[in-house]
């Protein structure tokens, strides 16, 4: 009885460690939804030849590595053409979400802030399918002189139609802060 | 006993003789071990061959007897039958003790000793099937509450888990039916994933002194048994159905058995739960239902001397996670702080949408016991225990029905122990090895990077413990054990990380591969853990009994603490764990005053705790990303200590009055002496129960419990600079939400319907008077109030 026990336990055993040992590496994961990059041209209305293009890049994600930031400086009193990309760089070819974004346009807003002394401002120019502002698209208008941040965020599901980012709620998918001039 | 049987004896006799046959005996029948009333004990008056069964109440009367000697047989399922001579003189009044003797009935139920013998020096609460039933709707942490200093540490209404004396999750181990549950015990967003309505008894360790099961109790154990199966002839069972109008939801749950005098056994239990949205007093919780789906089957031969049972267990539950949680970065963290209503609330819905988990965990058990001449009662286990995690977020596009986490944990585990008495006296030697094989998968598909890598854990282990009865009050308790564990993990980091924790340097021989900003390294980490418990205990009378005890528990860093390496998106923040851990060592010393008795019971349970090595998770500094700011969350170790004292009253000073107060504290410092993060505060727990007889036993039962607002807690708010507002605020994430007082209150009424059929039905309202309040230990009250008052309705029918 006892011989037949331990004879039971050890084939349990046996069977139990034998098939642990798999030499198979997993794979990687890449972020799918990772934004790494925010690319934001602006285009002088007047003279197209004319153009700044701001980018906040963070590649490691939430890794610990500090973004890069392109700052730029604008003409006083000019009106710019904006747009905005949004990028996945870790895979190759760079992901473009803003295709996604695009995709569920009714489920996502651009909203844009400036620091009190800067003097610009910025309106979407694109709606989504319900004829709400989208506003990857956008007009920004520069004023005297000044310096400052320019901020642009990002949400998903906000609530639409909504009077401005503080009753938008939802959740903040990109939030961006560049130092800007207008000289 | 029998002194007391002589007494009763003696009074009875000196009683003036007289003949007259309209007397009325009434009697109890109670269990010797726990005073707990014994329902459906068949009880016979010898002579007159009448019988009556025991109601709820564990009650029965007999009329129109004669003064004089009578013999009354008492029997139960789960007792050997006795008989006792009384002699009747007069309305007579008498309550009958018998033992249970489920160990000898039932000795395949492994754990059938853990209430009894497991640990005779341990502070030991338990909770018994009657209250159980009172939280079918419930969880396990909900119906852990009802021991004074067990608390629950939540995510929302519905994820819930038992903190023990201040400490939680890994902390506190939980044994089901003799096995260790291995589920992902590590996060504080993960609830035990177990179904209360299949437990009949929970027994509450507040120490690591429970050897036989682990050594790295820190916080303590949870001891959770099925039902004990009769050897006889007999098919029985019950339904619980429960209603209720928060979340405007119920939970049926349904057992039946069917046993055999052979010993032959099969048992099926089945629970429904099904809940929409909950709400606070003011609004809608959105997203916060759930449902719950668990089965159990069991089977097997019970003999005197030989028994095997095979079981198994499904448990499914699928929970929706507060909408108005789900957060980016920390901007979006000081709206919904500040914000005093949800920033998210939609009317009421069944619908459980993302985020959510979906959680299944499934265990496939084998017992056997054989008793040995001379070495004594050898018991066998193995079990398989599967349990699969997903975690729904919200994303964008296609991924919406893509899972975040995808994890698979699969456990074997062999269990060997063996029990020699060693002398009548009752010393006895219980002695063990374990082994077990862990593999955690975590699903590359999810396209969210894992949060706990891919591992295979071995785990094997010796233990004994030896008791002595040194005389007739004191008790002796030594116990030992050792834990190999050794843990293989494949990991990815990103080289980022690695290079900023200057892991290139310690480690470079567990990188295996680079990719593009990631390597995967090989973690092969090896921990050798010994643990101890040792106590007196000390019967000063029948009554009162002193108890002290000493546990060492020795804790292995988890695959959280070790290997967390990124963003915890339904906790918006990012948590580093260290790979240089060393497993957490633990000093417990308890001290236990218990007083039992009819009228005043008395539970003084002071204890003081070091932990050297402790694991606390912490903010640490503030990360900036595309997504904003996030606060980076790591672990460190620190040496910490806690004290805490738990009190336990119960009054009866009418026979259908019982008065019951409860009263615990818990303070805990780092080696700096920083209060610890996330203690329980103070509280203080009434219970008042008042039976009307003349109401067919109408109970009425009013709780009041007072919660303080925790007045030591670490400071870990940090500012940030909010871009859209132009301004630096402060994330208020540790200030404590402010003291509450609740009111619960129940009626139930037991229905006899016919000798083996009882029915009870109550009504429970929790929260009567609809406060608003915030719980310091659920981790949403940041974002929403707790819930509003209940009204619901339970049906309980035995048959």
């Amino acid at each position: 009885m006892k011989t037949i026990k331990l004879l039971s336990l050890v084939a349990i055993l046996a069977l139990t460690f034998s098939c642990s040992s798999d030499d198979v590496n997993p794979l990687p994961v890449n972020e799918e939804e990772l934004i790494t990059t925010v690319k934001i041209v602006l285009t002088n209305s007047t003279n197209l030849s004319e153009s700044v293009t701001l980018t906040y890049t963070d590649l490691d994600g939430d890794g610990p590595d500090a973004p890069v930031i392109i700052n730029g400086n604008f003409n006083a009193n000019t009106n710019y053409t904006g747009t905005v990309q949004f990028l996945n760089e870790t895979e190759t070819p760079a992901d473009d979400i803003t295709l996604e974004v695009k995709d569920e346009d009714d489920e996502h807003q651009v909203f844009y802030s400036f620091s009190n002394a800067l003097n610009i401002t910025a309106t979407a120019t694109d709606v989504d399918v319900n004829n709400n502002p989208l506003g990857l698209e956008f007009n920004f208008n520069t004023g005297a002189v000044s310096s400052g941040t320019f901020t642009l965020v990002l949400k998903h599901e906000p609530a639409k139609p909504n009077t401005g980012i503080l009753d938008a709620g939802g959740e903040t998918d990109v939030e961006v802060t560049f130092s800007v001039s207008v000289i | 006993m029998r002194i007391l049987f002589s007494v009763v004896a003696c009074l009875l006799f000196s009683q003036v003789y007289a003949q007259d046959c309209s007397n009325t005996f009434k009697g109890k029948v109670v269990d010797l071990h726990d005073n707990t009333v014994l329902v459906g004990a068949t009880v016979i008056l010898a002579g007159l061959e009448q019988a009556v069964l025991t109601n709820i109440n564990g009650e029965f009367t007999f009329s129109n007897l004669c003064i004089k000697d009578y013999t009354f047989q008492v029997s139960h399922p789960f007792c050997s039958t006795k008989a006792y001579t009384i002699k009747v003189n007069g309305d007579t009044n008498k309550t009958f003790y018998l033992e249970h003797h489920l160990e000898e009935l039932n000795e395949v139920a492994l754990s059938g000793k853990a209430f009894n013998s497991l640990t005779k020096t341990a502070n030991e609460s338990v909770i018994k099937k009657e209250t159980i039933d009172n939280f079918s709707s419930k969880s396990l942490a909900d119906l852990l509450e009802s021991v004074s200093g067990v608390t629950k540490l939540s995510t929302g209404n519905s994820i819930s888990k038992p903190i023990i004396n201040g400490l939680h999750s890994s902390r506190v181990v939980i044994i089901n039916d003799g096995s260790r549950l291995k589920d992902q015990d590590w996060g504080i967003e993960h609830a035990p994933n177990l179904d209360v309505n299949s437990i009949s008894r929970v027994t509450v360790i507040k120490g690591a002194n429970a050897l036989r099961y682990s050594g790295d109790a820190v916080g303590g154990l949870i001891i959770t048994e099925s039902n004990k199966i009769p050897v006889k002839d007999t098919i029985y069972g019950s339904t619980i159905l429960s209603l209720h109008s928060n979340g405007k939801g119920g939970t049926v749950s349904s057992n039946l058995t069917q046993s055999f005098e052979s010993g032959v056994f099969a048992s099926v239990q089945g629970t429904l739960k099904r809940f929409g949205d909950f709400n606070s007093p003011d609004y809608n919780l959105s997203n916060t239902g759930f449902f719950e789906r668990d089965v159990s089957l069991k089977f097997g031969l019970n003999k005197f001397s030989y028994g095997v049972t095979g079981s198994y267990s499904y448990f499914k539950n699928s929970v929706g996670i507060l909408r108005a949680s789900h957060l980016g970065g920390a901007s979006d963290q000081i709206a919904a702080i500040s914000s005093p209503k949800p920033l998210f609330i939609d009317d009421f819905t069944y619908a459980i949408n993302n985020p959510k988990q979906e959680v299944t965990h499934q265990v496939y058990r084998l017992n056997a016991f054989k008793k040995l001449n001379k070495l004594g009662k050898l018991n066998v286990q193995y079990n398989y225990q599967k349990n699969k995690r997903l975690e729904f977020d919200i994303r964008r596009g296609d991924q919406e029905n893509v899972a975040s986490v995808d994890l698979e944990l699969s456990s074997h585990n062999v269990l060997l122990d063996l029990e020699t008495k060693l002398n009548s006296t009752g010393d006895y030697l219980k002695y063990g090895v374990s082994l077990s094989y862990q593999n955690n998968y975590a699903n590359p598909e999810t396209g969210v990077r894992r949060l706990i890598p891919d591992y295979d854990a071995f785990e094997a282990s010796v233990y004994g413990v030896y008791s002595a009865n040194l005389n007739d009050k004191l008790t002796f308790e030594f116990g030992s054990r050792l834990d190999y564990r050794n843990i293989d993990a494949l990991k990815f980091y990103r080289i980022s990380f690695w290079e900023s924790r200057n892991y290139d340097v310690l480690f470079p021989h567990l990188v295996v591969q680079e990719y593009d900003n990631q390597i995967l390294t090989n973690p092969n980490l090896t921990f050798v853990n010994l643990s101890g418990a040792t106590g007196l205990e000390f019967k000063i009378d029948d009554f009162q009994t002193l108890k002290l005890n000493y546990g060492l528990a020795s804790r292995a860093p988890n695959p959280s603490e070790l290997f967390s390496e990124g963003l915890h998106h339904s906790a918006s923040r990012i948590e580093l764990g260290d790979l240089s851990f060393k497993p957490e060592i633990s000093h417990k010393i308890a001290f236990n005053y218990e007083r039992k008795g009819e009228t005043l019971a008395f539970n003084f349970n002071p204890f003081i705790q070091f932990v050297n090595r402790f694991k606390v998770l912490e903010p640490t500094s503030v990360e900036q990303t595309t997504r904003g700011n996030f606060q980076v969350w790591s672990y460190r170790e620190t040496n910490a200590k806690l004290y805490g004292l738990d009190i336990d009253v119960t009054y009866k000073p009418l026979k259908n009055l019982e008065i019951n107060q409860q009263f615990a504290v818990v303070k805990g410092y780092d080696d700096s002496n920083k209060p610890l993060i996330s203690l329980p505060p103070v509280a203080l727990n009434n219970t008042i129960n008042y039976t009307i007889k003349k109401l067919k036993q109408l109970k009425l039962t009013l709780q009041n419990n007072y919660v303080f607002e925790q007045n030591e807690f670490p400071n870990t708010n940090f500012d940030v600079f909010v871009p859209t507002t132009q301004t630096f605020q402060t994330v208020d994430l540790s200030t404590p939400p402010s003291a509450y007082f609740l009111t619960n209150f129940k009626v139930s009424m037991p229905l006899n319907l016919s000798n083996n059929q009882t029915l009870n039905v109550g009504l429970f309202v929790d929260n009567v008077f609809n406060i608003s309040y915030r719980n310091y230990l659920n981790r949403f009250r940041y974002y929403a109030d707790d819930l509003g008052r209940n009204i619901s309705i339970q049906i309980k029918f035995n048959y």
